[in-house]
């Protein structure tokens, strides 16, 4: 039963209530650092970290705190973890942290996040909070990143470019590149890229989500009609 | 005993108020010193790239002059970092900004040696459109290195244009604007250390 429901979590975070694809929650930060996959890997591991520890915060104190206040409360838990993940990736992640700059402090303003504490981790136990920020934020960091990535083969003909900032110099040998004669499609990299691309994620989930469906509608449809009348 | 759910509301927001000043400040005193060290090391790279580390002695990222001249610098004070070797002066790092990028300004570092001479010019900064303007960058073409040597006398002070409007600096293809306001720039910033370059070492003294 318990394990039921920790799955049923987790494929809501990562597919069926997707906050990037679903929801369409945090497109800000989505559409705008998603210009390659590390970028995207960053931004979104970040925000996995900060919906995870925001979501344990709020469940374990979510009986102690009065109604009247609790969105305050939500938004200082939540500010407060984006401060200290700002400073850790200065200190840490220094260069990658450069690139993505003023999207790190507006994962304050992801409402992925602060919508996940007051729609579930308030209304929920600790261990069930937990899980459902882990897949949240997979979710969302999946989203991202195959985003970015998309983007960055069209538009620059690379993969991982860059992936030593976030990996060390060991993973400078994870760049792909598509040869060198592909110049990229500018258009992809450029803002409408990330709205065109996201539309086409967006389809194709859909899709996917139809055939999923639709083999047992089939199966239903054809058992109910009729036999067409000999001769 | 509080009486007023107010009241107690507001004790509640004042204690997690609190623990998150509590947790940023933690958090704050663990990075800071390394946070400090990334942007010196970073400033660094960048500075040794344009005045290589075995011709200069002196610590040239604390050795560093604040002049204003935002006719020819542009911005209102520019940064002058100063290389020095055996306390004679090597080479000054402007800070300089490109006023007139085609989006905004554009973020440079313009070593020039004491005699003149570039030693390199980098873009730190810049929202150039994508695949066009972005070209000044390092890492997406070679055309800043061909400022690299090159002074006032070399070329004449009449060929610091792009080859459009009779210079010796190539244009992009699709992107005048900005290679045309960098090499202006860089032109200026030649100009204010002729003027100006030596007596900006005695300033910081050495």
């Amino acid at each position: 039963m318990a394990t039921s429901s920790y799955g049923r979590l987790i494929k809501d975070g990562l597919w069926s209530n997707n906050q990037a694809l679903v929801a369409l929650l945090g497109l800000c930060p989505l559409l705008a650092v998603t210009n390659t996959a590390v970028n995207g890997l960053g931004l979104g591991i970040a925000t996995l970290v900060v919906i995870t520890l925001s979501n344990v915060t709020v469940s374990v104190i979510r009986n102690w705190v009065r109604p009247e206040v609790r969105l305050p409360v939500f938004v200082l838990v939540i500010a407060s973890f984006v401060t200290a993940v700002e400073l850790s990736m200065n200190a840490w992640f220094h260069e990658l942290y450069k690139i993505l700059g003023i999207f790190i402090p507006l994962i304050v303003t992801n409402c992925a996040i602060i919508g996940r504490a007051e729609a579930f981790a308030s209304k929920n136990s600790l261990d069930r909070s937990l899980v459902d920020g882990l897949a949240m934020g997979i979710g969302f960091t999946l989203a991202l990143t195959v985003l970015g990535a998309l983007r960055e083969m069209l538009g620059m003909g690379t993969l991982f470019s860059q992936a030593d900032l976030m990996f060390g110099e060991i993973a400078s040998g994870l760049t792909l590149s598509l040869g060198d004669e592909f110049k990229g499609m500018l258009l992809a990299i450029l803002p409408p890229g990330a709205f065109i691309g996201l539309g086409f994620m967006i389809a194709l989930k859909n899709i996917i989500d139809k055939r999923l469906t639709q083999p047992r509608k089939a199966e239903t449809v054809t058992a109910a009609r009729p036999e067409p009348a000999a001769g | 005993m509080i009486k007023h759910p107010i009241a107690l509301a507001g004790i509640v927001l004042f204690l997690f108020a609190v623990a998150g000043v509590g947790l940023v400040a933690v958090v704050n005193d663990q990075t800071k010193t390394r946070i400090a060290a990334n942007e010196r090391q970073a400033l660094l790279d960048q500075l040794n790239a344009l005045v290589p580390a075995n011709t200069i002695d002196n610590d040239i990222v604390s050795d560093v002059v604040s002049v204003s001249d935002p006719e020819r610098l542009g911005g209102k004070e520019t940064q002058v970092y100063l290389g020095r070797k055996a306390g004679k002066p090597v080479a000054a790092v402007f800070t300089s900004i490109v006023p007139d990028g085609y989006s905004g300004p554009i973020k440079m570092l313009v070593a020039v040696r004491t005699d003149g001479s570039l030693g390199g010019v980098r873009v730190v900064s810049h929202k150039e459109t994508p695949g066009l303007g972005d070209k000044v960058e390092e890492r997406k073409s070679d055309w800043i290195y061909s400022f690299e040597n090159k002074s006032l006398e070399n070329p004449p002070l009449a060929k610091w244009k792009v080859k459009k409007d009779g210079g010796v600096f190539d244009q992009f293809t699709g992107a005048t604007i900005t290679p045309r306001s960098v090499v202006h720039t860089v032109k200026n910033t030649l100009i204010y250390f002729r003027d100006h370059g030596m007596s900006l070492f005695q300033k910081a003294g050495a």
